[in-house]
């Protein structure tokens, strides 16, 4: 017996040693800096990025996790500046054609790679066109189907040479379009648009997966990245507006418990945090917490309702189980992230034609009225000659994607509904894809729905339900509706399109395709003594230009 | 003897081939997308495009045999969430890190486990018992999510030393390694202050003791060199849980180890994987327990004929 | 006295009351059970724990039904209240009343680790008692396919099925998540089943029975049976709070109970989200409560097994 213990124990030692041999290296060459903030008098921002980037090469970014950082180390043609407005970036300057669809733009003199290498118009052809390419399978090539021939070529009809973006020579860059696009500037921003280096890209294809030969254009670049832990990023002497940038660098954790985050937050180890626990937004705001910050977000959350089960086919029962819900009761006592309770499909911080808030020109369109509710749900049923016994029996669900907080507001809504109506709806939740799935089969009868939008004009919310579009979840299909959107394509004329498109709001608002719940807001905090952090709604809060005090 | 090696290796591999399989399966009827994204949904195009470039635009018989065949080549694919590294990557990255931690929870629980049980039979209805009982009855009941945010909560957020979360240098994994060690700890110390009660009973330790040799020199040379067997015999699976109990451990003090690449994986629906670190940790337990098993026969001439199955 | 004297009834008078009794058993005779129970009652850590488990289960019946507030009750004017006078163990996030929740998590909780254990020990048994009974070479191809079915991991396979169900529409519900558990859970019954089986089938007293004339079937559930209950009851003990555990660890990658019902693994995972802004009574109570029922399954399993160990018997 005592044998086999000592056989045992040097198997286990054996083990212990080849496995300390192995992870011994990884533990190598990192800095025993503690917490300090400012660590041999270098300004470094701390903070947390809720995930593990999938990759750092812009083209196959897949969301927020990853734009963080790329917002950092790369720069497109247009860029934000310190006050969060669009300004030329590697581009120096533009020109759009009359009608539009032709840019034209002119990359900034002496701008360079990480590598010293110039930045070209022909980095951005090929950028784009890497991107677009089928073999490359980026998740997010579709944001460049503005380009004329892009959605072709992605989709393996069209040639890669078709694709309307061209170097015309060394600095000079030419984009058509496949219509009018008002906000295509504000998409030369974003990450997918930003340029890499076409010889670094093609002499190393895995250039992305390490600090070593990761080459970028923007304000940082990437000096350590430890997958699953930390990743680093250092001033970019050279980059050419450095004088703007206050940060010696930037170090952030990868750390996917919130709670955990907070608690390094709330330890001074981060200066900022975005992904803050729903209860401590909630607790911030009641104290008016100066740390706490809340930034609006372009995005409605809603609940789509299908027109073609009976009785959700009346719109006197769609409006009901919309008057039924207090929406303030949700962002105020759920949600609690500062979220807007919804007044329409379209979300605030959208401009009209004079620069006034669109959301404002149009008023509210929800209304919260249980009462009301309560008749209005007795009317439609009984128009489609259903009784209240017959509508509980139906076994009707809300079929919501798993995840804790539409779990919280789908039974809040569940409750509501059942105090306000009296009836008995189910809850169902399934994981995403099975719910797009079964939305476009038609087989739910209340679903959960959200969208935030790419853009900053209304189009990106209300092009939703234009009758062939691919995410009209409800088949919402309004000849009237569809003209409206249609004319606000084709124009450039501000004044034609935004009054369609308050006309459109109206049209759906009245019919009740989908119900409102609330706009998206980005809540997060930073610490006193961090300034120059700008909120653009369409991003995560930028930190390119923040500045530490002692 | 070398035909029970032989059948015992054979069943290995027939129970990593039933794994594989009915992982396969499991994972091809998750009705799941894992490029859709919430409130962003990709173009069909798009779609299309990742679907071939996983090779699932395959027909599925296809697609298992080419899985078993990288399986073979130990090659477990193409991560479906990251671009920069691949499964066979995350795993070389992930694995030493849930084995120090692993390792370190097993050493803390093998030092103070027998410890702590030991001295509880000694003391036995006396104070020190009681202090051991509490701590393996916490240990057995309390579960590990819990006790790790605790830790957090109470332990971490009051000792500047003790970092909150994180990992990277050696002070990172002294928490989550007492809070992975604390469960078979407690199962340890409870097994071993019986053993230890039953050998205190015997007869030899009664006539060591009246042939004068030191208290000291019993217990230590007698009493607890034979109480601690019973304690080796569940090592096997104790290394186990280890590996396995550290799925929550690791999310929590985002140690950057297999088990958080597991749970994520199923939040991310990762299926490439999820099914290479299942592969992989079937592999790691499944040889554990051929190795354990051989060097059994090995050792006790007994096992040998009489034993069958487990 | 010769031979041939004639005992007559004269000659034998009637023993002494006291002489007969002395010919009498003066303990009561005590059955295998019995016996088993008056040991498990000196174990007073066992006693605590069956204590605790009756309290916690007729709580689970009657807790919901004492408490003013249903589990899916909403009230908005009383979220996160602490422990007070009308709620007993405070609201949570949607203002719901904890007490009456916590005892239905209690109730689903049992329910799914107890469910979990008797289909364990069903086809446990089942499988174990073929096994057992069959012919060498059935019993060997049996064996062989339970020792594969157990060398997949538990958790690995208890989470794998639950992702694959729960993302179909089914949710999780209770019986996914215990289909989940027992998928593996019955290999160790099945062995000790059959462990015990073979034992007995040689023993001499199923031989005796078996050269009676005595049926398979009737040396099985006369003989059998009853003689291997003892150590499955300790297993069936032991496998529910492994499920209750396993069920709380699920909850906690959010692969737990459909909403609103809760389970004691869903309430520790909601809790954890107040946790931060110092709400511990959210995380606490159903902590407490998980950490008893493992508490009292684990020293009642332990104690049951010393109680029917006859090495043990005094």
């Amino acid at each position: 017996m005592s044998k086999k213990f000592i056989i045992l124990t040097s198997l286990i030692l054996v083990l212990a040693i080849i496995f300390t041999g192995c992870s011994s290296p990884s533990n190598e060459g990192k800095d025993p800096a503690g917490n300090n903030q400012t660590a041999g008098g270098k300004k470094i921002l701390r903070s947390n990025n809720s995930s593990e980037p999938g990759s750092l090469d812009p083209a196959l970014a897949q969301g927020t996790h990853e734009s963080w950082i790329l917002e950092n180390v790369f720069e497109g043609l247009m860029t934000f500046d310190e006050n969060g407005e669009l300004v030329p970036g590697m581009a120096e300057s533009y020109e759009i054609s009359e009608d539009g669809l032709t840019y034209t733009f002119k990359i900034r003199d002496g701008v360079t790679w990480s590598n010293g290498d110039p930045v070209t118009a022909e980095d951005f052809e090929y950028t784009w066109k890497r991107a677009l390419d089928p073999e490359l399978a980026a998740d997010y090539a579709h944001i460049l189907y503005y380009i004329k021939g892009a959605q072709a070529y992605n989709s393996g009809e069209g040639s890669r040479d078709d694709v309307a973006v061209k170097a015309l020579d060394e600095k000079t860059l030419e984009v058509t379009l496949e219509a009018p696009t008002a906000y295509f500037l504000e998409l030369t921003a974003f990450y997918t648009y930003f340029p890499v280096n076409k010889n670094v890209v093609e002499s190393n294809p895995d250039w992305a997966k390490d600090p070593e030969t990761h080459v970028s254009n923007g304000p940082f670049k990437l000096v350590r990245w430890d997958h699953n832990a930390k990743i680093v990023l250092e001033k970019n002497e050279s980059y050419y507006n450095a004088d703007k940038i206050k940060l010696d660098g930037i170090e952030l954790d990868i750390i996917e418990d919130q709670n955990t985050a907070w608690q390094k937050y709330e330890g001074g180890e981060y200066h900022i945090l975005v992904d803050v626990p729903t209860s401590v937004v909630a607790q911030l705001k009641a104290q008016n917490d100066p740390q706490l910050n809340i930034g609006n977000q372009i995005g409605t959350y809603y609940y789509n309702v299908n027109p073609d089960v009976k009785p959700f086919n009346n719109a006197k029962v769609r409006q009901a189980l919309s008057m039924a819900i207090d929406c303030e009761t949700i962002t105020e006592n759920i949600t609690q992230g500062g979220q807007i309770p919804a007044e329409g499909v379209v979300p605030y911080g959208l401009k009209d034609e004079n620069g006034n808030e669109f959301r404002d020109g149009v008023g509210s369109l929800v209304e919260y009225d249980p009462d009301k509710a309560k008749q209005l749900f007795e009317e439609g049923l009984a128009e489609e000659g259903m009784t209240l016994e017959e509508f509980n029996s139906g076994q009707f669900v809300i079929l919501y994607n798993t995840s804790e907080s539409h779990k919280k507001i789908a039974q809040a809504v569940q409750e509501m509904w059942r105090t306000a109506l009296g009836i008995e709806i189910g809850l169902e939740n399934v994981e995403f894809q099975v719910k797009l799935d079964r939305e476009k089969a038609g087989d739910y009868q209340i679903s959960r729905g959200g969208w935030i939008g790419d853009y900053m004009d209304p189009m990106t919310i209300l092009d939703l339900w234009w009758s062939e579009s691919a995410f009209n979840d409800v088949k919402y299909n309004n000849e009237e509706y569809d003209k409206l959107i249609a004319e606000s394509k084709a124009t450039d004329d501000q004044n034609i399109r935004m009054e369609n498109m308050r006309k459109a709001e109206k049209m759906i608002m009245e019919d009740m395709a989908v119900i409102p719940i609330y706009f998206y807001t980005q809540p997060y905090v930073v610490k006193e003594n961090v300034s120059g952090i700008t909120y653009v709604p369409v991003r995560y809060p930028m930190i390119t230009y923040a500045d530490i005090a002692e | 003897m070398s035909k029970y090696f032989v059948r015992r290796l054979a069943m290995s591999v027939v129970t990593l081939w039933v794994i594989v399989t009915i992982t396969f399966i499991l994972m091809h009827s998750v009705p799941g997308n894992p490029f859709a994204n919430e409130n962003k949904n990709i173009p069909e195009v798009v779609y299309q495009n990742l679907l071939k470039k996983y090779g699932l635009d395959k027909p599925l018989s296809e697609q298992y045999l080419i899985y078993l065949k990288n399986i073979v080549r130990w090659d477990f694919g193409e991560s479906m969430k990251s671009n920069t590294e691949t499964v066979n990557e995350m795993i070389a990255r992930g694995f030493p890190v849930s084995a120090q931690l692993g390792l370190q929870a097993l050493l803390i629980a093998l030092i103070i486990g027998p410890a702590l049980g030991a001295i509880a039979a000694l003391y036995q209805n006396r104070f020190p018992d009681y202090i051991s009982m509490i701590v393996s009855i916490i240990g057995v009941s309390v579960p590990s999510f819990v006790m790790g945010t605790f830790l957090i909560q109470f332990v971490a957020r009051n000792v500047d030393w003790l970092p909150i979360g994180g990992w990277g240098e050696w002070r990172h994994t002294i928490l989550p390694s007492f809070a992975l060690a604390l469960m078979p700890l407690a199962q340890i110390a409870r097994l071993m202050r019986s053993s230890m009660l039953e050998v205190l009973g015997q007869d030899y330790i009664k006539t060591a003791k009246s042939k004068g040799i030191s208290r000291t020199a019993v217990i230590l040379k007698h009493a607890v060199r034979n109480a601690i067997l019973p304690v080796v015999s569940i090592l096997g699976t104790t290394v186990s849980n280890l590996l396995v109990g550290s799925f929550v451990i690791e999310k929590i003090f985002g140690v950057p180890g297999l088990g958080m690449f597991f749970v994520n994986s199923i939040y991310n629906r990762d299926y490439t994987l999820i099914m290479g670190v299942t592969v992989f940790y079937a592999i790691i337990l499944i040889s554990m327990l051929f190795i354990v098993d051989i060097a059994y026969t090995l050792i006790d001439p007994r096992i040998r004929l009489t034993k069958e199955g487990r | 006295m010769d031979s041939n004297t004639i005992y007559t009834k004269e000659m034998f008078q009637k023993a002494p009351r006291e002489l007969r009794e002395s010919e009498t058993i003066k303990r009561p005779s005590i059955s295998y059970w019995s016996d088993v129970w008056r040991r498990l009652k000196l174990n007073k850590l066992a006693m605590a724990g069956l204590v605790i488990l009756i309290i916690l289960g007729i709580m689970s019946i009657i807790g919901p039904y004492m408490s003013d507030f249903s589990y899916y009750e909403q009230d908005y004017s009383a979220i996160n209240l602490r422990p007070n006078k009308s709620y007993w163990f405070g609201t949570d996030e949607l203002g719901r009343d904890l007490f009456s929740r916590v005892w239905l998590g209690t109730r689903y909780s049992l329910f799914i680790g107890i469910a979990a254990a008797l289909i364990d020990f069903g086809i446990g048994v089942i499988y174990g008692g073929i096994a057992g009974m069959a012919s060498k070479r059935v019993d060997a191809i049996m064996m062989r396919i339970a020792e594969v079915i157990y060398s997949i991991p538990y958790m690995l396979i208890v989470v794998l099925i639950s992702v694959v169900f729960s993302s179909t529409g089914a949710g999780t519900s209770m019986f996914v998540l215990i289909l989940a558990m027992t998928i593996t859970g019955w290999v160790p019954m099945a062995n000790l089943v059959r462990g015990q089986v073979l034992q007995l089938k040689e023993s001499e007293y199923s031989m005796a029975s078996e050269s009676l004339g005595a049926s398979k079937s009737w040396i099985l559930k006369k003989h059998i049976i009853p003689n291997t209950l003892g150590p499955i009851l300790v297993n069936v003990t032991l496998t529910i709070p492994r499920a209750i555990f396993s069920e709380a660890t699920l909850s906690f990658m959010s692969l737990g109970l459909q909403a609103p019902r809760p389970s004691l693994g869903t309430l520790v995972s909601d809790g954890l989200a107040v946790m931060p802004i110092g709400l511990f009574y959210q995380i606490l109570i159903p902590a407490i409560i998980i950490s008893l029922v493992m508490f009292s399954f684990n020293v009642l399993g332990d104690g049951l097994r010393d109680a029917l160990d006859p090495r043990l018997r005094k």
